[in-house]
């Protein structure tokens, strides 16, 4: 699926090649409000990005513009070197760019099987066969199933996703998100609200379904960004201070500045 | 299983008798409003989309079904299918308009458009104006069998009516279904897997017209005459009240719910205007005791008997 980047190639093709999403100076106004300003972004193929930033850093409507949920107001996106920046996310999510919420995004009256069976409808073609029986889409419980096992959830399929404790519903929601197979998967707080029982294995889910594919993710948890990412990015007032390595990016003055006193939180 | 069958059985058994102890016109209007109210709980129950404007689809249909029969000698079938085509038809003009919007913009742009064809009507010529259209002939069905009479009559109804609410479950069981489900849980989440939620919602919206199209189309033949009240808002209001007191979202329940308000509005009809305020209280009671209507209600009391104490807890956090 997602090809390996060559590490020898001319700087100009390696950009395109080894970095799967690239934002070019995009920019969100809410009103007056520069929500997002001027933000330029790479993230490489393959790698665990965590987009970080203190409250109201705009970290969230900056993931939001790189789903296409909401409307750049100037800038630009691509994709695996399509621009995106005129698509919706329906669109994005069909080419491999699938996010999930930070409000778990489960459907809370639909049973785990049914959850996941509906990410894979997308791509199924009979979505709109209204004529038809469910069993038209019965090859798909296998499939369903196989991802449902991959988060820990097999056993209880036949639950409603309502029944569901916090941690699992993340968990689900993983799964649903990996149904789209996606080249990308853009994870907005995937630790937010839980307890200690369940950052541990949901941090070692996330490492588990990045194996060959790319991870960006928005985490308020520093100890998992430490332990899970390859490349940090810092934002602070819509804007980029720092981006690099965890290390790098905790000894530059400017983060510690802007995290002062949330650093150990 | 098998209990399920048995008791499609009887009510198959009891449908088929039924006529011979019940004023078959009243069976008849049973069944079209609860098509009509099925058609109206395949959009809001199943799809979250509440239309203020269903009759519009009722009524036209109606009208339709009725100038066929009256100016050719069209077979039965054909007018029914001709009645339901331009509400179909009508529905995808105003999908394109209202779909986009949500919750009471849409409810409020359907009523719009319900109002406006309520006024078509009355202008137009071949509705008979504010006189309605009258004697309007059961043509022989298939060109061939004579159904002129009530009695016979129901059976066609009767027939029609299995077909159209076995559509019903079909659409709401299909993978079409699921996915209307999905969007009626959380749409967004339904766009960002990839698939736009508003295709899903035109579809749901022209599906339900077509039904409701169908109930009005049944109607005018079997009261053998359609009026503009077929066509304005009371009846838009009675198909959520049908819809809310049978149970929203359950298979079932707005049938028995159409069923519960033909009856009552046949029983009451002697009280005059005391009918409408008997309505207004039967729905506050509904609303206030039995949120999940008359038959949600019963399945979620089966529900807590077939699994006490341990689940108990799960049902009463989801």
């Amino acid at each position: 699926m997602s090809e390996v980047a060559a590490p020898a190639r001319a700087p100009t093709a390696a950009s395109s090649a080894d970095n799967i999403l690239v934002a070019e100076n995009i920019s969100r106004r809410f009103g007056a409000f520069l929500a997002v300003n001027d933000v330029s972004l790479a993230v490489r193929r393959g790698s665990i990005h965590a987009l970080i930033g203190p409250n109201g850093a705009g970290k969230t409507t900056c993931f939001n513009l790189l789903t296409k949920a909401l409307p750049l107001s100037s800038g630009r996106i691509s994709f695996n070197g399509k621009d995106i920046s005129a698509l919706r996310s329906a669109d994005v999510a069909r080419l491999g760019l699938v996010r999930s919420f930070q409000i778990s995004a489960t459907f809370p009256n639909l049973t785990l099987l049914e959850n996941v069976r509906v990410a894979l409808q997308a791509t199924y073609g009979k979505a709109f066969h209204f004529w038809r029986s469910i069993a038209a889409v019965k090859d798909l419980n296998a499939r369903a199933g196989e991802l449902l096992d991959q988060v820990g959830l097999a056993g209880s399929r036949d639950l409603l996703a309502s029944e569901l404790s916090y941690g699992k519903k993340r968990a689900l929601e993983i799964a649903t998100t990996l149904a789209l197979e996606p080249d990308l998967l853009l994870l907005d707080e995937p630790t937010a609200g839980m307890g200690h029982e369940d950052i541990e294995p949901i941090t070692r889910l996330i490492r588990k379904v990045a194996e060959g594919r790319t991870v960006l993710l928005v985490e308020h948890n520093l100890s998992v960004v430490s332990t899970l990412c390859d490349r940090v990015t810092v934002l602070q007032h819509g804007q980029i201070i720092a981006d690099g390595s965890y290390e790098a990016v905790s000894r530059d003055p400017l983060v510690r500045t802007a995290y002062m006193g949330e650093e150990d939180a | 299983m098998n209990k399920k069958l048995l008791i499609a059985a009887l009510a198959l058994v009891a449908a088929l008798i039924a006529p011979v102890y019940v004023y078959p016109v009243l069976l008849m209007t049973i069944l079209c409003f609860a098509i009509f109210a099925s058609s109206f709980n395949l959009l809001l129950g199943y799809a979250g989309l509440l239309s203020f404007g269903h009759a519009m689809f009722f009524g036209t249909s109606a009208y339709i079904t009725g100038w066929l029969l009256k100016s050719s000698p069209i077979s039965l079938e054909l007018a029914l299918l001709g009645g339901m085509l331009v509400s179909t038809v009508m529905a995808a003009l105003v999908g394109l308009l209202a779909i986009r919007r949500a919750g009471i913009q849409f409810a409020m742009i359907t009523l719009a458009f319900s109002q406006f064809v309520y006024f078509v009507l009355l202008q137009a010529h071949f509705t008979g104006g504010e006189n309605g259209m009258q004697g309007i002939p059961r043509n022989a069905l298939f060109g061939l069998i004579d159904v002129k009479d009530s009695f016979h009559f129901y059976y066609v109804v009767l027939g029609v009516s299995a077909l159209a609410l076995f559509l019903f479950y079909r659409i709401v069981n299909s993978p079409f279904g699921e996915i209307l489900r999905a969007i009626k849980d959380k749409e967004p989440r339904v766009e960002s897997l990839g698939m736009k939620p508003e295709q899903f919602k035109y579809l749901a919206f022209i599906l339900s017209a077509s039904l409701a199209g169908l109930a009005g189309a049944l109607k005018a033949t079997v009261f053998q005459f359609a009026t503009l009240t077929d066509a304005s808002w009371p009846i838009s209001g009675e198909v959520i009240l049908m819809t809310l007191l049978g149970g929203l979202g359950t298979l079932s329940g707005p049938m028995f719910g159409a069923a519960i308000v033909v009856i009552l509005n046949d029983e009451l009809a002697g009280l005059g205007e005391w009918a409408l305020i008997a309505q207004g209280v039967i729905l506050l009671v509904v609303i206030v005791f039995f949120r999940r209507g008359f038959v949600g209600e019963i399945a979620a009391l089966m529900a807590k008997w077939k699994k006490p104490a341990a689940k108990s807890e799960v049902q009463a956090t989801a």
